[in-house]
């Protein structure tokens, strides 16, 4: 049983571990035609891809290091204002406040990265719910940059990349949030199958263990904090520069609750579970409120209570056996 | 030649109560050493000061010649110190595969690379491909550890200690736990480990004590009552009295 050539085994399990599976190129390219197929869906394609990045970044601090946030919106918001603020008075490229409102929101990450590293999953409840309400309230209270209630208005972006411009209809919208996503998914991708990867999985399993293997996990767990801020920071100056608008909404204690449930709802730590999740969640936001307007929130919370009761196994439990009958997806699968 | 580890002094108390009193302990190099005494001799209040959980009231711990009183828990691994535990520590969700990979590559100071990917590093590879035979975990290395039976995640539990490297292992309670017919497999494991290494062995059950031990420390209201040679501890009466004879109150 054993085999003459372990270190040759070894290698194809961790080889096989991060190579791309067939349904993965389907997903990616399906993001692709509903360019193409769905010409008018696609602001709310926009949407679901900068809740899906915004949840891919949740998903990195929740899914592999286990840290729970509900004040993840604080970042998503620094990103936003920042992106604002630079295209209404620095510059109206979207690459540069891209990376700009990137860099800011892994900045507050940095800093408050020490406040998550102690306590147990309420003590960081607690303690990201806080700074979310920080904030908020922050912004509100400094409307002479904000703008307060307002918002920040009359943001006028650029052409990307000097050719593309932003249409009412969302074309370049949803090709440059689709294009953003799909590079710091490919970004993320790597790190999760790296050895910091794995220390992070190693950590979110056992820290009794995984310190006593000499992992330094304050280190570890500072360090995806604060990528995961720059994601989120990302998906905030998309949201910004395709609306051509912030209000205090993006700082809301509700997009902290909604992308924990959109990530819960596509099972955190596979990467796809918030690109799937946000494409349900919008799914079922646009069904149900179409059906019943004013009860759409009744609806999704009955809908969150039996999914985390059991529904998920049931659901989960029967794709996976439904991808196992395609023989299609079964390549690059381990054997 | 230093010891491998060595304790001078070392005391512990909380508020008044002294867990560990002025133990001055020295493990040498290749040792099969047991740490035995009745349930709260203080036991693993010392394990706590070795490993760095517990900082000490007073004294000092040295590993290999190097003072390391003073060092964090992953500093101690880093120097070559690593220990399993009494109820497994382990990564449920990951392979055997994955597991020992993820302590290899913390040795190997992979560990904060965040694009370097695994398949790419040889001595990785060779090194997890190495323990994974060592410790017999070849034939499930892709399963899940949550799944395995417990005698084989007792297995994990000490390869991953061991894939640390290090020169002093910590072996609490290796056989905790274990039904009887997977407890000989673990058993050898444990007298297979190589030489260098020295080893501690913190242990209730006699029968793996006399087995696997060449020298004894017995300990007691967290004193050294006694040490030496597994047959002369056997004779001690004192040993008998404080330990032999509480035993039972277990």
């Amino acid at each position: 049983m054993s085999g003459e050539n372990l270190p040759g085994r070894v290698y194809g399990s961790l080889l096989a571990a991060r190579r791309w599976h067939p349904a993965e190129i389907a997903f990616w390219l399906l993001a692709v035609v509903v360019y193409f197929a769905l010409p008018r869906q696609l602001l709310l394609l926009n949407e679901i891809a900068i809740l899906a990045l915004f949840a891919l970044s949740l998903d990195l601090i929740l899914g592999y290091a286990g840290i729970v946030s509900l004040g993840h919106a604080a970042f998503l918001g620094m990103g936003a204002y920042v992106a604002g603020l630079l295209a209404l008075h620095v510059t109206a490229d979207p690459l540069i406040g891209l990376v700009a409102a990137s860099a800011a929101s892994a900045l507050l990450g940095l800093v408050t990265s020490p406040l998550v590293l102690k306590g147990n999953d309420l003590t960081r409840l607690m303690v990201t719910l806080g700074i979310g309400l920080l904030m908020l309230e922050l912004a509100n209270s400094l409307s002479f940059i904000t703008g307060g209630a307002d918002g920040l208005q009359g943001i006028v972006m650029g052409n990307l990349l000097g050719v593309f411009e932003f249409d009412l209809f969302g074309k370049t919208a949803y090709a440059y949030s689709l294009s953003v996503l799909f590079i710091l998914f490919l970004i993320a991708r790597r790190i999760v199958h790296s050895p910091f990867g794995l220390s992070l999985r190693a950590i979110r399993d056992n820290s009794l263990r995984a310190t006593a293997a000499g992992v330094p996990r304050n280190g570890r767990l500072a360090a995806v904090y604060t990528l995961s801020a720059a994601y989120a920071g990302a998906a905030g100056a998309l949201l910004a520069q395709t609306t051509s608008f912030v209000s205090l909404d993006v700082l809301d204690f509700h997009r902290s609750a909604d992308v924990m449930l959109v990530l819960i709802l596509g099972g955190p730590g596979w990467l796809y579970g918030g690109l799937v999740g946000s494409i349900a969640f919008k799914f079922l936001q646009d069904l149900i409120a179409g059906w019943t307007p004013q009860y759409w929130q009744f609806w999704i919370g009955l809908l969150l209570v039996l999914f985390v009761l059991g529904g998920r196994e049931i659901l989960h439990g029967g794709i996976k056996g439904l991808v196992a009958r395609i023989p299609f997806l079964q390549r690059g699968r381990r054997p | 030649m230093s010891a491998a580890l060595q304790t001078t002094g070392l005391s512990k108390t909380f508020g008044g109560i002294t867990a560990s009193d002025d133990i001055n302990f020295t493990l040498e190099r290749g040792a099969r050493h047991a740490l035995i005494g009745p349930n709260g001799a203080g036991k693993t209040t010392f394990v706590n000061l070795l490993t760095g959980v517990l900082k000490p009231t007073a004294g000092t711990v040295t590993l290999n010649g190097k003072d390391i009183t003073g060092l964090s828990r992953e500093a101690r691994v880093r120097r070559g110190m690593a220990r399993t535990f009494q109820i497994n520590q382990l990564f449920a969700t990951m392979t055997p595969l994955e597991m020992i990979a993820a302590v290899t590559s913390e040795r190997l100071g992979l560990g904060s690379r965040l694009f370097r990917s695994m398949t790419g590093e040889r001595a990785l590879i060779d090194e997890t491909a190495d323990i994974l035979a060592r410790f017999r975990l070849d034939d499930i290395m892709d399963e899940t550890i949550s799944t395995l039976p417990y005698g084989k995640q007792r297995q994990i539990e000490i390869a991953a200690a061991f894939a640390a490297k290090p020169s002093v292992l910590l072996l609490d309670e290796p056989a905790a736990g274990v039904p009887e017919a997977e407890r000989k497999e673990l058993l050898d494991t444990v007298a297979a480990l190589p030489a260098d290494v020295s080893v501690l062995l913190i242990e209730h059950d006699m029968d793996i004590v006399f087995r696997f031990a060449t020298r004894i420390t017995v300990l007691v209201n967290g004193r050294v009552l006694a040490e030496d040679a597994p047959d002369i501890v056997a004779r001690d009466p004192a040993v008998r009295a404080a330990y032999l004879g509480e035993a039972g109150h277990g």
